[in-house]
């Protein structure tokens, strides 16, 4: 037998190579004390904070509900967008994306991959959140839990393809973080996911009107506070529609896996 | 059939023709040395043939495919170590070993190929605790854990002491009695001369000279003699040492002389070298 012979014969198929990269990119991410503090545990923390800072009703639930439909909309753009977003930049300027485009890893698994662990890591916060909120706060599960998942995978498509068109317009590592908290930051308290955004002046109402979160955050709410299905809310499909796919086009057309020359 | 064919590469950055027309060959098993200062073209030469940059023209054949549009098996069969790359730091180097041999359809055994690289001590260790030099023996462990015929080294001991050196070379030496393939590319003089068993020295992007060390030193720079006739020392350069050489003995002798000082001595590769990359306007 050629040693070719014996290496088709040991082909691996691909979906065990996707399942091994899965388990190492999901052993990349814990192992990091930093992502996994500011991107798993940081949204844990403020609704610890703002869990027990608002009181009284919102939208005719416990405002607490409130809280916690922001917080998981503003997780998913701190784990899919910020954190996805600054992790692909460190990689690229290290030279890991360009090591393993050297190696019979395709690309497509690899870039699957790394969704599918930032989805995993998204989705186990988002079942913390919920623990968090039953235990300190009586907050209910989703009523409907199909379409409450629907919108979780939508998020999580939209802000993962802004994610990494992020990292293609970054050019270096070093400040990477503070550009994307730059972005996420003021997102998150003119989208409303930190609270109502009734008392901000009207030029923010108007900034936040056009930004991708806010959307995220009507669609939860609409799910999570109002138990409707997620397509009850076309408007705010069709904006996070609009924002992921321009994401994903400048990422196709910007993505490097080589370090920018210095 | 050669490892490795190159002939008439071409590629240029916008106006900067960084490869000017490159031919080589490297045969299975060979360790090839490229040689030459930083901008000669050496790294844009070894990324087209990895595969990841394209040519302005030329042919390129690497284990039996075109780089450009290679085979399923290629990148199976090549290992990269890149002129700098990080790993992820937190992982420790039995873990990165691991991720590594899981892209490939026959991967060598993780420990052994720790215990290659001489890391068994630090299989634990995670990669931010490595020094610089046990760094570079992880891009090397992990560029051999896909059991590669072929093997990319892009300047592999830059930076490393001395002793870290010497030990790198012992790895490079064994990895060609395991068979394998090795392009090497480096600006030092003494790692080409040890480890190659042929050297191309690229200037401006274009191949100007081609052999064995031991071929380059004696094909280009005559030898020198020198010794030291009433103080003052002599010396003589000539392409036919033995005969010149026997004439000043012989004369010595004749006149009942010792020849003091007498040295004869192969210019090195470094000299070689120097000569053949230095400007025109400055030799």
């Amino acid at each position: 037998m050629s040693a070719e012979a014996i290496r088709v014969g040991l082909r691996r198929p691909a979906h065990r190579i996707f399942v091994h990269q899965l388990r190492s990119e999901q052993l990349v991410f814990w192992r990091s004390r930093e992502a996994a503090f500011f991107i798993f545990l940081f949204p844990l923390l403020l609704f610890l904070l703002l869990g027990s800072v608002y009181h009284g009703r919102y939208q005719h639930v416990p405002i607490v509900r409130a809280v916690l439909a922001g917080l998981v909309a503003y997780g998913c753009a701190n784990t899919a967008f910020a954190g996805l977003a600054i992790q692909l930049v460190l990689r690229r300027e290290n030279g890991i994306l360009k090591r393993l485009r050297s190696t019979p890893l395709p690309p497509a698994t690899y870039v699957g991959s790394l969704l599918v662990s930032t989805l995993i890591v998204f989705g186990l916060q988002t079942i913390a959140l919920f623990l968090l909120g039953r235990a300190l706060y009586g907050t209910p599960f989703p009523s409907d839990l199909a379409s409450f998942v629907a919108t979780i995978v939508i998020g999580a498509a939209v802000f993962a393809a802004l994610g990494t068109a992020t990292a293609s317009a970054i050019r270096s590592a070093e400040g990477s973080s503070a550009v994307v908290n730059f972005i996420l930051l003021p997102m998150a308290f003119l989208s409303g996911a930190f609270g109502p955004t009734r008392g901000y002046p009207a030029v923010l109402r108007a900034i936040g009107e056009v930004l991708p979160l806010t959307y995220f955050v009507k669609l939860v709410d609409a799910v999570y506070l109002h138990g409707d299905g997620f397509w009850t809310q076309p408007e705010a499909l069709a904006v996070l529609g609009a924002w992921g796919v321009a994401g994903l086009l400048f990422t196709i057309f910007k993505f490097r896996w080589e370090p920018s020359e210095r | 059939m050669p490892a490795i064919e190159v002939s008439g590469l071409r590629k240029a950055y916008g106006s900067l023709e960084a490869v000017r027309g490159v031919d080589f060959s490297i045969e299975e098993g060979e360790v090839f040395g490229l040689l030459g200062p930083n901008g000669a073209g050496k790294t844009t030469t070894v990324e087209i043939l990895e595969g990841y940059r394209k040519r302005d023209a030329g042919e390129v054949r690497v284990l039996g495919s075109d780089p450009e549009r290679p085979k399923p098996d290629f990148r199976q069969r090549i290992g990269v170590v890149l002129q700098q790359s990080q790993m992820w730091a937190n992982l420790t180097v039995r873990e990165i070993h691991a991720i590594f041999a899981g892209y490939y359809w026959a991967p060598r055994d993780v420990e052994e190929v720790i215990a290659l690289v001489g890391l068994q001590d630090k299989a634990d260790a995670r990669v931010k605790t490595l020094s610089g030099g046990q760094k570079r023996r992880l891009d090397l462990g992990i560029a051999l854990v896909g059991d590669p015929d072929l093997v990319f080294l892009d300047e592999p001991t830059t930076g490393f002491d001395p002793q870290a050196r010497r030990a790198a070379w012992e790895m490079i030496r064994s990895l060609r009695s395991l068979g394998k393939t090795v392009l090497l590319t480096t600006h030092y003089l003494d790692e080409a001369e040890q480890l190659s068993d042929r050297v191309a020295v690229l200037r401006d992007g274009v191949i100007v000279r081609v052999g064995t060390p031991s071929e380059l030193t004696t094909a280009d720079l005559q030898t020198e003699i020198r010794y030291r006739r009433n103080g003052e020392e002599i010396l003589v350069r000539t392409d036919e040492p033995t005969r010149v050489l026997a004439e000043l003995t012989s004369a010595a002798v004749a006149r009942g002389e010792e020849l003091d000082g007498l040295q004869v001595r192969r210019p090195s590769l470094e000299e070689v070298y120097l000569a053949l990359t230095a400007d025109e306007d400055e030799a």
